[in-house]
């Protein structure tokens, strides 16, 4: 099919079967790779994206259901955004495999709860694993983006 | 052992372990076979490689930036910052600017001096690189100096070098980019002089931290997975779903007619289909159907598999003794305690799953992929593709993990890449992709292993004699390296254990067990199974001495001679306040253990969350010689414990009737964000030359929590995982 995807403030045509994930239409035909292949089944986090604003997981959602959706990509969010500054100044990643979409889940936490407490970040990013175990860095590094936000 | 020494050590000697025997053994036995040295058959058809004037090395752009390379591979253990601070610090060059490149495939360059190949794996990166990158480094800076001193007609021992900038009292002063041209004309000095480690300004600063993470943090790092070639195909393979099965017969016809699919066919390996992109080619192994020969299949069951491993044990079938010593025929005569244990397959399971790209065209092959063993993998790719190992070009990228899953003897992901890209022909790029399923199922999982001890304890409550019998699978099964007279992997950290060496009478053996279930070193390798066995039962002799467990160690540390267990244990007591009070429902427990070089102790403090252990903070105390980086060494210690603790908890790969129970991540659980602890990390000050960190905190976190979890249930633990699926 021919669908036009609204990504990162552009619409895009793009043309692929109706089932195929947003995750791979991102990847291989948009060559958007931020985005990482994890899992393929939800439980991982390494694809998530934005849509509307909520955090989804690229992975498990076909581009069908996806007409008239905003969608932004880490590729999105710009390179500058208070989170991403903090993911260098702590140290965050180590293999960073996962690190696309851990600042993408915490970027829409940030969004709905600007000062977050612990709870908050346990709830928002447990869907979000890190083999390399950058755990306390990604929580540290949250707080840290959430105090430069609101000051 | 100290690491150095360990360059000179005999490599097949009982005490061998991975760092002496990774591939240097491959590259001997095929040189055997040819009858020539084993760089040059290695080198066979490689392509000469010209370097500039400052070496294998070192770049140094007209800029002045200084450019440092890697002969090993980043997968985040902060090795590429870890390796350019070495060089930058002897060169005294500007810090902030220096950047690190990737090596390419050369054994005659880049060769792992602990290894005699190519390859990053048993925590060696640094530790092996040490006095060559500081020569490096001091050697250019000698030819910078040597420039000057002859430009301004003053003797060099009156230039100082600070931030790539070179000065002299007169007011002269020129930058690395003034003076390149005449610099690289220097000839380096063989022996050139290094500093005084004291006089460091960089090496153990917070200066030193990651070339990376701003790459890893906009999405922009490249992965295997991210490449994308002009025309490139994606293939995925069937796979048999039993180990050892093989493909009897396939119907391809549905899979042809999915949209976007090129090409099916047979390999060694399953049914590979390729096709346009990554979703076409997933459908398309949907739609395929294959028969399977599982005549020489792995059939058993986990639970069947560790009563055989019982049956082995009890028997010392077949065993050899890797540590006997003392009057073994009377140590044991009177009342033993005996302790049990097993351990599960686990898989690696690391973020980014196997992946590789390859291009072939008759004797030409190009890879591009996340590569931990350049040298390994040409090996079994031109004895796969029937060329020269050297003709094999191999471009290595970021891997998204490893945990030694990428540092397979037998290359099989890589193999698998390039026959697909042979069939395909052409020297058309065929990125292979496997998902996670195939990741998880696909074997080189740690192997099982059971543990039998039985201790006499001595009227003073420490160990007189103690009998212990491992039984595992091999990592070194079939791997075309010397075996030594037993696999020391199998039970390292109990050979060379302080207990063992401060124990008058032992007796203890390995045996290994048999099975087509592929098995693979596993971040630690035997410490991830002989560090718990060691240090709950030391808490459970403990116990039963009524002696605190802190003390207990210090005593048998003291008669061992092991120092520096000593000094990471005061430090991690200290730093924890060991002994002080804790909320009701809290147990503290420590352990201490040494690998790859390092010592590593940790106290965790546990307590019940939900019916199942949760890990709130862990004190942890390192000595790994010289710190170069003490944040990546905290980070390292950090990874580590979540990894080990991950395993520790949920980790279990299981087999019903052979085949694999776990398929992804909702099957095989890992740690997640709400149950990560907070890890502290200490470092020993320490003169020594810098040994591994990226396996060392792994092990330590399992027995810790398991001691906590003895004072806080009284129940010991006599299997892994805690948290029982
Ligand atoms: S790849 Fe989408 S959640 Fe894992
Ligand atoms: S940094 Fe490697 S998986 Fe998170």
């Amino acid at each position: 099919m021919s669908i036009a995807l609204e990504i990162n403030g552009k619409t895009l045509q793009v043309e692929a079967e109706a089932d195929t994930p947003l995750l791979w239409v991102l990847r291989d035909e948009l060559k958007m790779t931020g985005s990482k292949f994890g899992c393929g089944i939800a439980q991982c986090g390494a694809c998530t994206v934005h849509a509307d604003g909520q955090p989804i997981r690229a992975c498990s959602t076909p581009i069908e259901a996806l007409a008239g959706v905003k969608i932004t990509t880490i590729e999105g969010l710009g390179g500058e955004h208070a989170l991403q500054a903090a993911w260098v100044k702590h140290d965050v990643p180590q293999c960073g495999y996962c690190q696309s979409g851990q600042i993408m889940a915490a970027a829409a936490l940030l969004a709905k709860k600007p000062r977050p407490t612990d709870a908050d970040i346990d709830e928002a990013m447990t869907g979000n694993v890190c083999r390399c175990g950058a755990y306390q860095r990604i929580r540290a590094a949250i707080k840290d983006a959430a105090a430069t936000l609101s000051a | 052992m100290n690491i150095q020494s360990k360059l000179s050590a005999d490599p097949v000697g009982p005490t061998a372990t991975r760092r002496d025997l990774v591939v240097g053994a491959i590259v001997t036995s095929s040189a055997l076979l040819v009858g020539c040295s084993p760089m040059d058959l290695l080198g066979l058809g490689a392509k000469k490689q010209d370097f500039g004037s400052f070496g294998p090395f070192i770049k140094i752009g007209t800029d002045g930036v200084v450019t440092v390379i890697s002969k090993h591979i980043e997968f985040g253990q902060g090795t590429h910052a870890g390796l350019a601070a070495i060089v930058a610090e002897e060169l005294d060059a500007d810090w902030s600017t220096v950047k690190v490149e990737q090596s390419s495939a050369n054994i005659k360059v880049y060769a792992n001096l602990l290894m005699g190949a190519q390859g990053t794996g048993g925590s060696t990166a640094i530790a092996n690189s040490w006095m060559q990158l500081r020569k490096a480094g001091a050697g250019a800076r000698a030819m910078f100096v040597n420039a000057a001193a002859a430009k301004w007609g003053v003797s060099g021992k009156e230039i100082s070098v600070k931030n790539g900038v070179l000065s002299h009292a007169s007011g002269k002063s020129a930058s690395f980019a003034d003076l390149l041209a005449d610099a690289g004309k220097m000839t380096p000095p063989a022996e050139p002089t290094l500093k005084d480690p004291k006089t460091f300004t960089l090496i153990g600063t917070q200066s030193v931290r990651r070339k990376d993470s701003k790459v890893k943090s906009d999405g922009t790092a490249v992965y295997t997975q991210d490449i994308h070639m002009p025309d490139m195909l994606t293939a995925m393979v069937a796979h048999a779903p039993l180990f050892g099965a093989k493909v009897k017969s396939f119907d391809d016809s549905e899979a042809l007619k999915v949209k976007g699919v090129v090409q099916v066919f047979k390999i060694s390996s399953g049914v590979a289909v390729v096709a346009e992109n990554t979703w076409a080619a997933k459908k398309g192994r949907d739609a395929l159907k294959v028969t399977w020969d599982d005549s020489k299949a792995e059939k058993r069951s986990t639970p069947e598999i560790i009563e055989d491993y019982k049956k082995i044990s009890a028997a010392r079938e077949g065993s050899k003794p890797f540590d006997v010593h003392g009057d073994v025929a009377k140590g044991f005569d009177g009342e033993l305690t005996k302790f049990g244990f097993d351990f599960p397959y686990l898989s690696h399971a690391p973020m980014e799953p196997m992946n590789c790209v390859a291009q072939v065209d008759g004797q030409k092959v190009k890879l591009t992929y996340g590569c931990q063993g350049p040298t390994m993998d040409q090996m079994a790719v031109a004895m796969a593709l029937g060329v020269l190992p050297g003709a094999v070009e191999i471009e290595t990228l970021f891997a998204g993990g490893s945990f030694g899953r990428r540092a397979s003897p037998s290359a099989e992901y890589v193999v698998e890449c390039a026959l697909i890209a042979k069939k395909v022909g052409g020297f058309r790029p065929v990125k292979l992709v496997w998902d996670r399923e195939d990741d998880m199922t696909g074997g080189r999982y740690r192997p099982m292993v059971r543990h039998d001890l039985a201790i006499k304890v001595g009227a003073d409550g420490y160990p007189a004699a103690w009998r212990h019998t491992v039984v595992t699978q091999s990592v070194m099964k079939g791997v075309p390296m010397p075996q030594g007279k037993f696999d020391a992997t199998a039970v390292e950290g109990a050979l060379g254990s302080p207990y063992l060496k401060a124990t008058p009478v032992v007796d203890a053996h390995v045996a290994i067990a048999d099975s087509p279930v592929p098995v693979l070193w596993w971040r630690s390798v035997g410490a991830t199974h002989t560090a718990l066995v060691m240090e709950h039962v030391i808490d459970q002799l403990a116990a039963k001495a009524k002696i605190d467990p802190a003390d207990y160690r210090r005593t048998l540390y003291k008669k061992a001679g092991a120092d520096r267990h000593l000094a990471v244990l005061e430090l991690a007591v200290a730093k924890s306040g060991w002994g002080s009070a804790l909320p009701s429902g809290t147990a503290r427990g420590i352990a201490v253990h040494e690998s790859f070089g390092s010592v590593v102790a940790q106290v965790a403090e546990v307590s019940m969350k939900d019916g199942e252990p949760r890990v709130g903070r862990v004190v942890c105390a390192v000595d790994c010689g010289i710190a170069i980086s003490p944040d990546q060494i905290a980070a390292q210690m950090e990874g580590g414990v979540a990894y080990g603790l991950s395993a520790a908890l949920y980790g279990a790969i299981t087999l019903k009737d052979g085949a694999v129970e776990q398929r992804n991540f909702d099957g095989y659980r890992v740690l997640r964000h709400n149950e990560a602890p907070t890890v502290e990390t200490y470092i020993v000050p320490s003169g020594a030359n810098p040994t591994g960190v990226g396996e060392p905190g792994t092990p330590v976190i399992g027995p810790a929590v398991a001691n906590a979890l003895l004072v806080l249930t009284g129940k010991p633990t006599q299997s892994l995982p805690l948290v029982k699926a």
